[in-house]
Order: structure tokens, then C-alpha cells, then sequence
């Protein structure tokens, strides 16, 4: 294993007091943008190395959730967050955090494929280099190993020079995903990663999550049911604002106790 | 009359305003071009300008021309493009921002004779430099400063979020971002944007009259010393450039070839204006290319 500069985001304490294997654990979190609170007091706590599912209709605030969780809502002017999430104990939402130092362990996917218009190679070794590793021979060696890890190396290997926009959707987003991994994050946010991507893509990505989840923890934000019956872990079910239901994937979407959940799984709504 | 007729006729109306804008650029560069390039020869080129006879060159004209436009651009560009990062990713929306840009655009519409005055007052009289290149240069500064300062903002707004969201997601700081991923992106419009500065200013005459003057003291091309009075690279002489030589003769010179000299001198100054901008268009484009990696 390469060890890319780890810095944590504050001093890490020695992590025994978190024995139950939760790599996060949401307590009362609320988010506003300005006046308008979109996330109403959800608590929940993330399992390590394991794929959870946020599904609800648009506009729930499960995207607006998981954005919080690596502190991307800071781009968006008057959103707030109350509450806490905590990482390793440390209560990310806190102005303490250093902001840049989290993203690096807490990675994001997002909808849209967003390949930098630069080289394959440089997309890869864009934050590698910023991050501190100059050395050709490591840099090679991390660009392979993580496009490995995304399935796509021995689609590029002979083409890392060309430009990320020559590749197609379901590639570029899988070159979105290697970047992430090449950070080596411990948790990774997938916002409605397959989406915007044909049906052959989409079974790739999928796949890929799947073989994810035994180095990361991954939470993906989907708008498909099947997606997330066949990729997740635990699903959580959103409902303007509020967190309706959170519960093995398995009894979500064969029992949820909760009518609502069934109302939506089935397609009755949203 | 039916949709089809209206139709036909809006394509044909703007068919029309197409080919009179055609026409007026090409008729333009014929009559220039016909009247200039017959009085145009390396001894044109060449020669210093004379006060009194015939058969002057423009070789100090041409020369200060391109000089001022650097001297100009090495100041400008770095404060627009400043200006720009900060107005696109720095200032916070609110009363303040929108105070700097209000002033940003009045100071864009001011006339050129204005801040050729104000010139004057500033760089002339009160800094007591006289008439030079780098009054000449300050002017021209604070006469295309806000169309660097708006270009650069409008290129930056138009780099897609997801870019900048991209790269801020992979724990890359705010300002590496800018540096790597966003000005790279908006570089093809922001060139434009300074090109099209630089042709004003190349072109610029009423804001150099009273700042750069309409003089030029006899220069020695062979001495490369800054601070030396006779070098062409001193920014502390006055420098008359070609647009302001073209409205000198015009209106005051006594030598008998105004005529020939006042349209060889349009004439260059129009080709060179079209040089520099496809040069810097094909120098942006290639730039663009390798940072990009496209073929």
C-alpha cells in the first residue's frame, strides 16, 4: 500500500471507544438554507465498510445530508448545519475542522461524470501532486492501482495521455471514481453516481460500489429502487427532511414497518 | 400574413444586417489597404520621422506602439485578472461588491479624452515625470482595466460548478483549485478578452496625447540600458505611438507627404492589429491544447 499524506482533519484520538464499527454517527443534524430548513434533526449512525442507501423524492434533503458530510454545503452561500457528525469522535460540522484535510479522507462522486479537461494521468494525479507525492515512479504506480481498483485500466492504459473527455460517460465517471480513490479516503459519498449513465455503465459502476465496500465505506444517494436493493447494506428513507425509516436494506424493501416506506418502494409516490 | 411568411422574412432581415456588416469591414480594409500599402516599404519601416520634408518613416511610431501595448498589458493583466478571481470566487454578494462593480462599469464607459485629463493631472503633474511611456501605460491601464476586471469574472462564472466542486471534493484548497483546474478552463475566454484590450489600446490616440506625449527623442536602438535617455526601452521618455502620429500629422504636421504618411501609418496599424491577434489567438489555442490534452 502507498500511504498518500494522511493527515486527519484534527489529531486523531486512539479509536477504542468505537468498538461497534460506525464509521459516522449522525446525531440531531439540521440544515438550513437561510430561513429554510431542509434537513429537520436526523440521526443515524454509518456502519464501516458497508454500502448504506439514502433513497426519498426529490427534494427530501438526502443529497442536501450527504453533502454535509464532507462539507461541500460550505460552497453554498446561507446554508448552515446544526447538530453533529461525528468521525473518528470529532464533530465534523465544527469551525475547527480543517476543511480541506476531511475531503481528503471523506471522497464525493458525483452526479454528473466531472473529469477535469486534462489528461486521463493528470485527472488522477491532479490531488496526488498537491498532496505532496512528486515522484513519477509512485504517482505511476497510484494511477494504475486506482484505476485498477475502478475497472477501467485496461480500458485507458494505452491512452493515458489523451484527454478525460475523450472517454464515455460510464468512463468518465469511473475515472471520477478512481481520483477518489487514489486519495485513499476512508469513506466515500456517491451522489446518484450512475444516473446520468446507459444501462451497461450503470451495471459497471454498480459492480464496482459492491467491490468498494471491502476497503471503503460508501453511501450512496440513489433515485433507483432496484440500484438500491442490489448494492446496499442499510437503507435509509427520506422524506422532506425528515428520516422516515433506516433499517437493513433487506427489510426495507421487503418489510419496512414504517407505511410510508412501503408506500414509496412500491412506486405509490414521489 | 402566415407564420412561414414571417419566418422568411426574419431570416432575411438577418441575412441582410449579416452582409452589411460584411461590407463595411471589407470596405474599410480596401480603402485603408489600397491607400497604405502602396506608400508602405522598409525604408517606411526604418526610417525616424521627419518634422519637415518629405519621406519620413514611422520606425520610433511603430516601435513606441507595440512598447506602450506591453508596458500596458504587464500592469493590467495581472490587476484584471485579479480582479476578476476576486469579483468570481472571493467577494461575498452584498452592498459592497455590488459598489465595486457599479464602479467597475462607469469606469469602463468613461471616454478615453477624460482619462487622457486625468492622466495628465496624475501621472504627469503630480508624479512631475512629464510626458513618458509609463504615464502613457497607467492611462491605458485605467482605461481597459475594467474590461479585463469583467471579462476575467464573466470567463471565471462560466466554468462549470461541478469542476470546481470536483476538485474542492478531492481535499484540494480554494486557491490551488483556482490555480489548476478553474483558470486553465476559463484561459480561452479571458485571452480574448485581453486581446480585444490590446487592440484598443494599440489603437488607443486621445488618452496618450496628454500622457505619453507627441514626442520621441532620438533613440539609439543599440542601447539596451533602461535608465538611458536614448534607449527605446526607457519608460521615463516621452513616446509618440502610431495612432497618435496618424492624428499629429493630420493636424499639425508640416511635412508635404501628410497624405502618404498618415495612410501608410493606418495601414500598418491596422496589419498590425491583425497580426497580433491571430498570433495570440493561435498561441492561446495551443496553450489551451496542452493543458487540456486534446489534439
Amino acid at each position: 500500500m502507498v500511504t498518500a499524506t494522511k493527515e486527519r482533519p484534527v489529531e486523531s484520538k486512539t479509536v477504542q471507544s468505537n468498538r461497534k464499527q460506525n464509521i459516522l454517527n449522525v446525531k440531531n443534524l439540521e440544515i438550513f438554507y437561510g430561513e429554510k430548513r431542509a434537513v429537520n434533526g436526523i440521526s443515524l449512525d454509518i456502519e464501516k465498510n458497508s454500502v448504506t442507501a439514502l433513497i426519498g423524492p426529490s427534494g427530501c434533503g438526502k443529497s442536501t445530508f450527504l453533502r454535509s458530510i464532507n462539507r461541500m454545503n460550505d460552497l453554498i452561500p446561507g446554508a448552515r448545519a446544526k447538530g453533529e457528525i461525528l468521525y473518528e469522535d470529532i464533530n465534523i460540522l465544527s469551525d475547527q475542522i480543517n476543511v480541506v484535510a476531511l475531503r481528503k479522507e471523506i471522497g464525493m462522486v458525483f452526479q454528473k461524470p466531472n473529469p477535469f479537461p486534462k489528461s486521463i494521468y493528470e485527472n488522477i494525479t491532479h490531488a496526488l501532486k498537491f498532496a505532496g507525492i512528486r515522484k513519477k515512479s509512485e504517482l505511476d504506480k497510484i494511477v494504475e492501482e486506482s484505476l485498477r481498483k475502478a475497472a477501467l485500466w485496461e480500458e485507458v492504459k494505452d491512452r493515458l495521455q489523451k484527454s478525460s473527455l475523450s472517454l464515455s460517460g460510464g468512463q468518465q465517471q469511473r475515472l471520477c471514481i478512481a481520483r477518489t480513490i487514489a486519495m485513499k479516503p476512508t469513506v466515500m459519498l456517491l451522489d446518484e453516481p450512475s444516473s446520468a449513465l446507459d444501462p451497461i455503465s450503470n451495471s459497471k459502476v454498480e459492480d464496482l460500489i459492491v467491490e468498494l465496500k471491502k476497503d471503503y465505506s460508501i453511501i450512496i444517494v440513489t433515485h433507483n429502487m432496484q440500484q438500491a436493493s442490489r448494492i446496499s447494506d442499510k437503507t435509509a428513507f427520506f422524506l422532506s427532511g425528515d428520516l422516515i425509516e433506516y433499517d437493513l436494506t433487506e427489510k426495507i424493501f421487503t418489510n419496512p414497518s414504517v407505511k410510508k416506506t412501503e408506500e414509496y418502494i412500491s412506486g405509490r409516490f414521489g | 400574413m402566415n407564420t412561414k411568411t414571417s419566418d422568411r422574412i426574419a431570416s432575411g432581415i438577418f441575412y441582410l444586417i449579416a452582409l452589411i456588416i460584411i461590407l463595411i469591414l471589407v470596405s474599410l480594409f480596401y480603402y485603408i489597404l489600397v491607400n497604405g500599402l502602396k506608400n508602405i516599404s522598409l525604408n517606411f519601416l526604418t526610417a525616424p520621422s521627419s518634422n519637415v520634408r518629405a519621406g519620413g518613416g514611422i520606425r520610433d511610431q511603430l516601435f513606441n506602439s507595440f512598447y506602450v501595448l506591453f508596458i500596458t498589458m504587464l500592469i493590467a493583466v495581472p490587476l484584471g485578472v485579479g480582479g476578476g478571481i476576486y469579483m468570481a470566487e472571493y467577494a461575498k454578494p452584498g452592498k459592497v461588491t455590488d459598489t465595486i462593480r457599479s464602479c467597475v462599469e462607469v469606469l469602463a464607459s468613461l471616454p478615453s479624452i477624460v482619462i487622457g485629463m486625468f492622466g495628465l493631472l496624475m501621472f504627469v503633474n503630480l508624479t512631475g515625470w512629464g510626458y513618458t511611456i509609463l504615464g502613457g501605460a497607467l492611462a491605458l491601464t485605467v482605461f481597459n482595466l475594467p474590461v479585463i476586471v469583467r471579462v476575467s469574472e464573466d470567463a471565471i462564472r462560466s466554468v462549470p460548478r461541478e469542476l470546481k466542486e470536483a476538485s474542492l471534493a478531492l481535499g484540494i484548497t480554494h486557491w490551488h483549485t483556482i490555480k489548476t483546474v478553474i483558470l486553465p478552463s476559463a484561459f480561452p475566454t479571458i485571452l480574448t478578452g485581453i486581446i480585444l484590450a490590446a487592440g484598443r489600446v494599440f489603437g488607443e490616440a486621445a488618452a496618450l496625447l496628454f500622457t505619453a506625449g507627441l514626442s520621441t527623442p532620438r533613440l539609439d536602438y543599440a542601447n539596451w540600458n533602461p535608465f538611458s535617455q536614448t534607449s527605446p526601452l526607457n519608460i521615463f521618455r516621452p513616446a509618440e505611438t502610431l495612432a497618435v502620429h496618424i492624428w499629429s500629422v493630420n493636424t499639425q504636421g508640416l511635412i508635404p507627404d501628410v497624405e502618404e504618411v498618415s495612410s501608410g501609418s493606418a495601414a500598418v496599424l491596422v496589419i498590425s492589429v491583425l497580426i497580433f491577434n491571430l498570433l495570440a489567438r493561435w498561441i492561446g489555442s495551443m496553450i489551451h491544447r496542452k493543458i487540456t490534452a486534446t489534439k
